[in-house]
């Protein structure tokens, strides 16, 4: 059974094909990076995938199961979760709230039964807390627990992001630059999260990425795309060392 | 400075923060019992405004407040629950059935409003909702049969289990039971999943979506539930007013309430509270002022030869007596709070308490905040 699977996706914007007919598999348990020059269509391709977008041909198959029209609030429960490029945490709630909200997929409880808060509710919360919690744990958070998201620093929200995208308990994780503003000790931080991220608990990644350093730390396959257009694939130093690749980064 | 060592997953899902807190708000209880024993019937009538405007408020902050939608259009609902309810007393309903009935009828308004305000956010959210509340206020004044028009509508004294709540004191503490049970519930509601969505829909809708949350679902269930205390509060209104006429739901009605959140402070319950105190005492303050000033200035004058300050009242009174003060009042306040403090009374409160709390180490700079980093706001 195919873990993932885009099978020629295509999505126009008015004339522009953003995506043009791409098609790559992500196997179980791997570490999948899609790089590209700026406005290759990256990021495009994580809205595809998580059903903000409408792609305009191809599918997606999850799981054996074909996903292009599922809609978007219910990807999450799926087992598909993603972080952002700029990020999207609710700024205005602490960040418990911020991860407990990622458990809204798992939620059992019915609008009535909050409203009186009954007994039920009260246990799925505390259970919801403390699967949260863990994650507080799995990524040192603690110290962030109970502040509000406005107040915390850049490199700190770029975690949170990561966590609450774990919290939805995902098999497969979508992670948008997780490098992208920070700093060189925070990016190898990162590169080990993710290492342990996939190692310990055992969750496929599909990542977009810029930093070529942790692209071939954490990598298993990569997949180089440029104009909307699957250029090449393989390990790091296969697509790195790939004539087209160099020629879409320095021209030429 | 207090901190709260957590030790259990219940302290952070109980109602109060800890046992002083909930000893806090015992004792505010207690001040609420004994009210209409110590003041006099005028300030507990003007004090039954402020929990019916309590419920208007927990109604708006959970959509503007929460959610981040906006409505213009709220006095309507304030309106249909009102007429809603004065008709089925009419119609010889029982209070509790007839309650319940105006309940469910605005909360069905509410998610007519609801579903065709899905595609809207922002400033186009509001020119709808205005629209809503001017159609209403028309057919307010248009259907006769029901709402009698502008000939209006009276409404008795409520008749709850066969006991009659007549005279000021017993309706005070009916209305300020209503507003325990509004903010209870509501609470409940912003403890638990539903809560959390509607924040997240306010902060990022895209990233609310990938977290599993069904927007439409949970714009709608907010826009009912506001809807439903709307209902609920204007069933209190009607009692209140005692004569219901269509000119009272207008949109100067909806900018009063909007008002009464934002003074309050946006994104809390407290603020709903504090916001209706503020909203339903300035009239009854201003009336005092205008009559209190000129005596107590003239009186002074009298007693120092100065009558100048004997003059200075009398314009003060004549001023405070001009048409349109109030609203020019209110409208100034708006405009002072919105620059000096967005974070409204329940904002200018919780710093207050930090400076006691922290005191001497307050700094100012505590609340001020980073400006935000760039979102993806074209993925709306």
């Amino acid at each position: 059974m195919t873990f993932f699977a885009a099978d020629g996706l295509s999505i126009n914007f008015g004339g522009i094909r953003a995506v043009d007919a791409v098609s790559f598999e992500v196997r179980e348990g791997e570490v999948f990076t899609i790089i590209g020059p700026n406005g290759a269509g990256k990021t495009t391709i994580f809205n595809l995938i998580s059903r903000i977008y409408e792609p305009t041909g191809g599918r997606l198959v999850f799981e054996g199961r074909d996903i292009t029209g599922v809609p978007p609030h219910r990807i999450a429960a799926l087992g598909i979760a993603r972080t952002f490029q700029n990020i999207e945490l609710f700024e205005h709630a602490t960040l418990l709230d911020n991860l407990l909200l990622a458990r809204h997929a798992h939620k059992q409880s019915g609008f009535l039964g909050e409203l009186l808060f009954l007994p039920s509710v009260r246990r799925m919360e505390i259970e919801h807390r403390e699967a949260v919690e863990k994650i507080i744990d799995f990524l040192d958070l603690q110290q962030y627990r109970d502040s509000f998201i406005v107040n915390l620093p850049y490199g700190a929200r770029k975690v949170t992001e990561l966590a609450r995208a774990l919290c939805t308990a995902p098999k497969l994780l979508l992670l948008d630059e997780p490098s992208s503003g920070l700093n060189v000790e925070e990016t190898e931080d990162m590169a080990f999260w993710i290492e342990d991220i996939q190692k310990i608990l055992g969750i496929t990644i599909l990542m977009v990425e810029h930093d070529m350093k942790l692209v071939s730390a954490v990598s298993d396959r990569v997949l180089a795309l440029n104009y909307g257009r699957l250029i090449a694939t393989g390990t790091p130093q296969e697509v790195q060392s790939h004539p087209e690749v160099i020629r879409a980064y320095l021209g030429g | 400075m207090r901190f709260l060592f957590k030790t259990a997953y219940e302290q952070d899902i109980r109602l109060f923060r800890d046992n002083i807190a909930a000893a806090w708000y015992g004792i505010l209880a207690v001040v609420v019992l004994l009210l209409p024993s110590v003041l006099s019937g005028y300030y507990v009538g003007e004090i039954t405004w402020v929990f019916i405007y309590g419920i208007c408020g927990v109604s708006l902050m959970v959509l503007v407040g929460y959610t981040g939608l906006l409505s213009l259009g709220h006095a309507a609902f304030l309106g249909i629950g009102a007429y809603a309810h004065a008709y089925f007393l009419q119609q010889g309903l029982p209070w509790v059935v007839s309650v319940a009935l105006a309940i469910g009828i605005t909360t069905a308004c509410g998610i007519v409003v609801g579903l065709t305000a899905l595609r809207m956010t922002g400033i186009y959210l509001a020119i709808a909702t205005l629209a809503f509340g001017v159609i209403i206020q028309e057919v307010f004044t248009r259907w006769e049969s029901v709402t009698h028009g502008f000939a209006g509508m009276a409404v008795d004294s409520p008749v709850l289990f066969g006991l009659q709540i007549s005279g000021v004191s017993p309706f005070y503490y009916l209305c300020a039971a209503v507003l325990v049970l509004t903010l209870w519930l509501t609470r409940n509601l912003l403890r638990s999943p539903t809560g959390r969505a509607w924040v997240a829909i306010r902060d990022s809708e895209i990233a609310a979506q990938s977290m599993g949350v069904n927007l439409a679902v949970y714009k709608s269930i907010a826009f009912a539930y506001s809807a439903a205390l709307m209902g609920l509060a204007g069933a209190l209104f009607a009692h209140k007013i005692a004569y219901l006429a269509p000119d009272i739901f207008n949109i100067l009605m909806s900018i009063q309430l909007l008002l009464l959140v934002i003074v309050g402070g946006l994104g809390s319950l407290h603020g709903a509270v504090l916001g209706a105190i503020f909203v339903a005492l300035l009239p009854p303050t201003i009336a005092i002022l205008r009559d209190s000033i000129p005596a107590t200035l003239s009186e002074f004058a009298g007693a120092t030869g100065i009558g100048l300050i004997g003059a200075v009242g009398r314009a003060l009174g004549e001023f405070l007596r001009k048409p349109g003060v109030e609203a020019g009042i209110f409208g100034l306040i708006l405009v002072l709070v919105i620059l000096l403090e967005p974070l409204g009374m329940y904002g200018r409160w919780v710093k207050i308490k930090l400076y006691f709390s922290t005191f001497p180490l307050y700094k100012r700079n505590t609340f001020r905040r980073q400006k935000s980093y760039m979102r993806s706001e074209r993925l709306r």
